[in-house]
């Protein structure tokens, strides 16, 4: 007898979800136990989701290299100053663009929206840089990327949201659009620019292609230049006195892997507290878009 | 794009009114000048960082010298479209492009929508959002990391999934080695790392259907598969088929990190790309002129495309992006 709920349906799909979540977390799970086991499981191959041999230490290794430390502070540096100024410029020019009685708003929204067809690319882009000055400089990690089109677009639609007689109460009492925006508009929309803030500081975070592009000396690159270097680019292994560790004989697979987690590790842990306020801006970004 | 405010329409109707013609200007600027304020920080930003770069464009038709800058260098004409358009690498490189981000299109679009239609049809939210939650997750983690995780994985000398060949008797295989898997590799870690968050459009857009609808099939006696097919599907044909056409305008513009962060000289046959080309002859080599009218080229192709799929979608289904 078949009981009235089960369907082959169900059965299949929740089979697939799993997988889903199998196949999402398992790499993470495998990368921390085996950069948590000891060199003679790892070189062995045993290892699965659970350490053997348990020891950290791989961690005190990359914890205790000053490369590690200078790549962190900078991509900290990158990440609150360029979030800082995105926002501000961003909040600023969407609350204008949101203002149906903005002389040239159509002009204006039709400036920006070309921008996300077309592009001067690259290399023209570079040279701008350039020309400013900005290379090897914080100015050429945090401008060139300040507004995201999607991002201003996203927040004009929050700011559209807003009923329009606070905006006239506001002005009855005396405030013009610049005392609007600050005093009524932001303190209104904490939310939306948590949401945006959050957008533009993971962006910054995993930024590769502007170091890339725009940094020189070693002692600017952030976290992700430095980890490609010591991941993939190899100089991790066979005692390359660059690389963490020094001269000493490690396992490479554990050092690589403990090196990818203490990277990782602040936006694993902040994930699933700051993850709602992502996917409230993606669904107001995909329903209004 | 261009619509015209409630204030515009106030001021085309002043026009007409030879009284309060005068001092227009003025009272525009007026009324403006603090929303105009707020709006410089932003349009300083487009002009500077994505329009001069547009016009920076012009050196694709120069000679660029570091030295002379650029409006000084000497003028080819298509010198450097010629020279790409002849060179022997240029169909290669077109066809590695085309294809890979072929390849992304037919196996990467569909997977956020099948998961998004999966997760709609759980009963239970808790176990929803856990999926969902989970599946979200590596959109947030850098290219380089997941490039990182890629190849380590797939290393012979103890990568993950070669280890679990050897049990099977299978390997060990030089996965990054081999030309042949480069573009199937790519392809399933892009969809790793991306089909969660592709999936929230869809949500959104399934939300939106009228739940009378599903009734309705339920009195018809429809069966699960038949009410995704006659009722979910067509009620998110509209995200469906605008976010098809922004893919296929993205075709050729495929994200230059990850491909820079997988390949290696040994797979270029199938790994180069267009924009690391680019990267490599005109950042690298500083052959700036050639390196950025190559990337023109691809920017108008893609215009084209973007462009056809829209007319395209417009005559089809009556679904478009304008």
């Amino acid at each position: 007898m078949r009981s009235p709920k089960f369907s082959w349906f169900n059965v299949v799909s929740t089979v697939f979800l799993l997988g889903v979540v199998v196949i999402t977390l398992y790499p993470f799970l495998h990368m921390l136990a085996v950069s948590l086991s000891s060199d003679v499981n790892v070189i062995k191959n045993n290892i699965s989701f659970w350490p053997k041999g348990f020891n950290v230490n791989m961690y005190e290794l990359v914890l205790g290299d000053p490369k590690i430390w200078t790549a962190y502070k900078n991509t900290l540096i990158y990440t609150v100053l360029g979030t800082l100024i995105s926002l501000v410029v961003t909040s600023t020019g969407a609350y204008a663009l949101s203002r149906r009685d903005m002389a040239l708003r159509g002009t204006f929204t039709l400036l920006i929206v070309i921008t996300m067809f077309f592009s001067g690319g690259m290399i023209p882009t570079f040279l701008v840089v350039r020309s400013l000055d900005m290379v090897d400089t914080v100015w050429g990690m945090v401008l060139p990327g300040a507004v995201s089109t999607w991002n201003l677009i996203l927040m004009r639609t929050f700011f559209s949201g807003i009923p329009k007689e606070l905006e006239e109460s506001g002005r009855i009492d005396g405030l013009n659009d610049i005392g609007i925006f600050m005093r009524i508009i932001v303190p209104l929309s904490k939310a939306s620019f948590a949401t945006i803030a959050l957008f533009y500081a993971v962006g910054m975070w995993n930024n590769f292609i502007y170091p890339l592009l725009y940094l020189r000396t070693p002692d600017l690159f952030p976290l992700q230049v430095l980890l490609r270097n010591l991941v993939l680019a190899g100089s991790a292994s066979s005692g390359d006195v660059t690389g963490i560790g020094g001269d000493n004989q490690v396992v490479e697979e554990s050092l690589k892997y403990a090196t990818i987690m203490v990277s990782t590790l602040p936006i694993l842990t902040v994930y699933p507290f700051v993850q709602k306020y992502f996917v409230k801006g993606a669904m107001i970004g995909a329903v209004k878009g | 794009m261009a619509q015209p405010s409630a204030v515009q329409d106030n001021l085309r109707k002043e026009l007409k009114n030879p009284y309060r013609r005068k001092g227009r200007r003025l009272r525009t600027w007026h009324h403006n000048k603090a929303l105009w304020l707020l709006f410089l920080p932003c349009l300083l930003y487009y002009l500077i960082f994505r329009y001069a770069p547009m016009f920076g464009l012009v050196i694709t038709f120069k000679d660029y010298n570091l030295f002379k800058g650029i409006w000084a260098s000497d003028w080819v004409g298509l010198k450097y479209y010629r020279m790409f358009l002849e060179n022997p690498d240029f169909w290669p490189l077109m066809k590695n492009t085309l294809l890979l981000g072929l390849y992304k299109l037919v196996f990467g679009f569909p997977a956020p929508i099948i998961l998004a239609i999966l997760l709609n049809e759980v009963r239970k939210a808790t176990f929803k959002k856990f999926v969902q939650t989970v599946s979200y997750l590596p959109h947030f983690i850098s290219n380089v990391i997941v490039a990182s995780m890629v190849i380590m994985f797939l290393s012979p000398t103890g990568g993950l999934i070669n280890n679990l060949l050897g049990t099977f008797g299978i390997g060990p295989i030089n996965f990054m080695n081999e030309p042949g898997l480069f573009r199937g590799i790519y392809v399933l870690s892009e969809i790793w790392q991306h089909i969660g968050w592709e999936t929230i459009i869809y949500l959104a857009a399934l939300t939106a259907i009228d739940p009378q609808l599903y009734e309705a099939a339920d009195m018809d006696g429809a069966s699960r598969m038949r009410k995704i097919w006659h009722v979910t599907l067509p009620g998110i044909s509209p995200a469906i088929v605008i976010t098809l056409i922004l893919n296929i305008g993205k075709v050729l513009e495929i994200g230059f990190e990850k491909v820079f962060l997988m390949q290696n000289p040994a797979i270029y046959d199938t790994a180069d790309i267009i924009s690391t080309y680019v990267y490599r002859v005109g950042m690298e080599q500083g052959n700036f002129s050639y390196g950025a009218s190559i990337d023109l080229f691809m920017g108008i192709i893609s215009l084209i495309f973007i462009y056809s799929a829209n007319y395209i979608s417009r005559r089809v289904s009556e679904t478009s992006l304008w």
